[in-house]
């Protein structure tokens, strides 16, 4: 066969399976900071300035048309040139969480724009504020329709992970490089890293679908 | 004709009879097209007024514009004598900023053609939600008021339900109940039955029907409903190219009408029903 090695296989197992926990908490911590940047992104589009929705929309326009990696290494490398200097986790959290947030500002504004006119037009009947309106009216209808597009980007932000080993963050795949190096051995690691990575996506996209479900009965809409 | 300027409008409206809600020479466009046309229309408190006419005649614009929907681009609309479009300002009248309006908007309740419930709010919620949070009521306070109202449309049994599990009619007299529970001085019903099945559209009229009859609300209904309009207003408008061709009380309206496209319209409405 293709030569590979068990007992290789279960002495790499802890460690790969220690850098998983840094990929959930790259993939979590930045999926975090693109969801409510996010939806700053896509309410900074709807306000009565025109400007401002100017400058954010094409802000949005350039992270999503500029290839991920670049943006790390920008964030981390460029940096110091102007004095900032960051650990390579915040930057990689940064660059990522931008990133996605741009992304995730688009799911939003789609969703934003299928609430029906008549639900604005109720809320100002009733003399809600604006701030009432969008976090109780608009954007609990609006989050439904949200939900598969931003299930798929967490999924996505979890697979982009590895792209942090470039500015020597410990996730998985930065991990599995730096056994290979040591041991000259790539097929266990990086067979274990595909593993793990099917492994956790495919249950996600499968529990993301049954919590959609779940809120929209939470929010009488099914 | 001259036109009009702001300093020709009274900066809030005096005497012995203002009326609850005054257009003074309002004129509404949408690029070219003009929908309301120098429109002089008063309204009583406790007067039920309803307006019919052709569709693209301005009707619901006009209730559009007194809830604030739609903003207008020529003369005043005063609201219990206070001016609603416009604000005091300069030593005259200047265009109403959002505080404003905000103040304004509290004396005028809407219903719509189709209902605008909040679908991810129970019945009860979507009648507390204004009261609690626009009005500042205690909640209880809210509640108990909330539950007077539906039990008055007849839907204290389905309080706790989301609209998706209501009928047209249902929803409609919830939101009726919601309106109402931000204690307006003006209810506005905007083809409150024409999204309705036929065999629902009794228990809606029949709320209606009740608030004329038992409350001196000041009313303003643009309804398809000639039978209906006939019954409980006090004064029906007949609009066309937005002005207003006809007015008068219903029984004269479409008993005797005078004009030649009032004939027209009222036999054409007759032969479709």
């Amino acid at each position: 066969m293709f030569d590979w090695r068990w007992d290789f296989t279960f002495e790499i197992l802890p460690r790969l399976l220690l850098a998983t926990v840094n990929t959930l908490m790259a993939a979590g911590a930045g999926y975090a900071i693109a969801v409510v940047l996010g939806l700053v992104l896509a309410l900074a589009q709807r306000t009565p300035y025109r400007a401002l929705t100017y400058a954010v929309r094409e802000l949005v326009e350039f992270i999503r048309s500029t290839p991920l990696v670049l943006q790390i290494f920008f964030v981390f490398y460029v940096g110091p040139q102007f004095g900032i200097r960051l650990a390579p986790w915040t930057a990689g959290m940064i660059a990522i969480g931008l990133h996605y947030a741009a992304y995730l500002s688009e799911v939003y504004r789609g969703g934003l724009e299928s609430v029906p006119k008549g639900q604005w037009e109720a809320s100002l009947a009733l003399n809600l504020s604006p701030a009432r309106t969008y976090f109780r009216i608009i954007i609990p209808q609006a989050l439904p329709p949200s939900l598969a597009g931003m299930g798929n980007y967490l999924v996505g932000i979890f697979k982009d992970t590895p792209m942090l080993s470039v500015i020597g963050v410990a996730e998985l795949m930065h991990t599995a490089n730096a056994i290979g190096s040591e041991s000259y051995r790539f097929l266990e690691p990086y067979t274990l890293v595909g593993v793990i990575f099917l492994a956790i996506s495919l249950p996600t996209a499968a529990l993301i679908r049954v919590f959609e479900a779940w809120v929209r009965r939470q929010l009488g809409m099914s | 004709m001259t036109k009009e300027t702001l300093s020709d409008f009274p900066l809030e409206l005096e005497g012995a009879d203002v009326p609850m809600v005054r257009f003074s020479k309002v004129t509404k466009r949408y690029g070219d097209l003009t929908v309301l046309d120098s429109l002089d229309l008063d309204v009583a408190e406790g007067e039920m007024v309803t307006i019919i006419g052709p569709s693209g005649s301005g009707k619901t614009t006009v209730l559009r514009m007194l809830m604030t929907l739609e903003t207008i681009n020529e003369g005043v609309i005063y609201v219990d004598g206070k001016p609603l479009t416009h604000m005091p300002g300069n030593g005259g009248l200047v265009p109403a900023d959002n505080r404003y309006l905000r103040k304004m908007r509290a004396n005028i309740g809407m219903c719509f053609q189709h209902f605008n419930l909040f679908p991810h709010m129970t019945a009860i919620e979507n009648c507390m939600e204004g009261p609690v949070h626009v009005l500042g009521l205690p909640k209880r306070e809210a509640r108990e008021r909330s539950e007077e109202l539906l039990e008055m449309v007849g839907m204290a049994d389905k309080r706790d339900q989301h609209p998706s599990r209501l009928s047209g009619g249902q929803q409609q007299r919830v939101a009726i109940a919601r309106a109402l529970a931000m204690r307006p001085k003006v209810m506005l019903f905007d083809e409150v039955t024409s999204a309705l099945d036929p065999e629902v559209i009794g228990e809606v009229t029949n709320v209606i029907r009740r608030l004329v009859a038992e409350h001196n609300l000041t009313m303003l209904m643009v309804t398809h409903q000639m039978g209906f309009a006939k019954d409980i207003s006090d004064r029906v408008c007949f609009f066309f190219g937005g002005r207003i061709e006809e007015q008068g009380k219903p029984e004269d309206l479409f008993g005797n009408p005078q004009r030649e496209r009032t004939q027209q319209f009222l036999s054409a409405v007759k032969e479709a029903s």
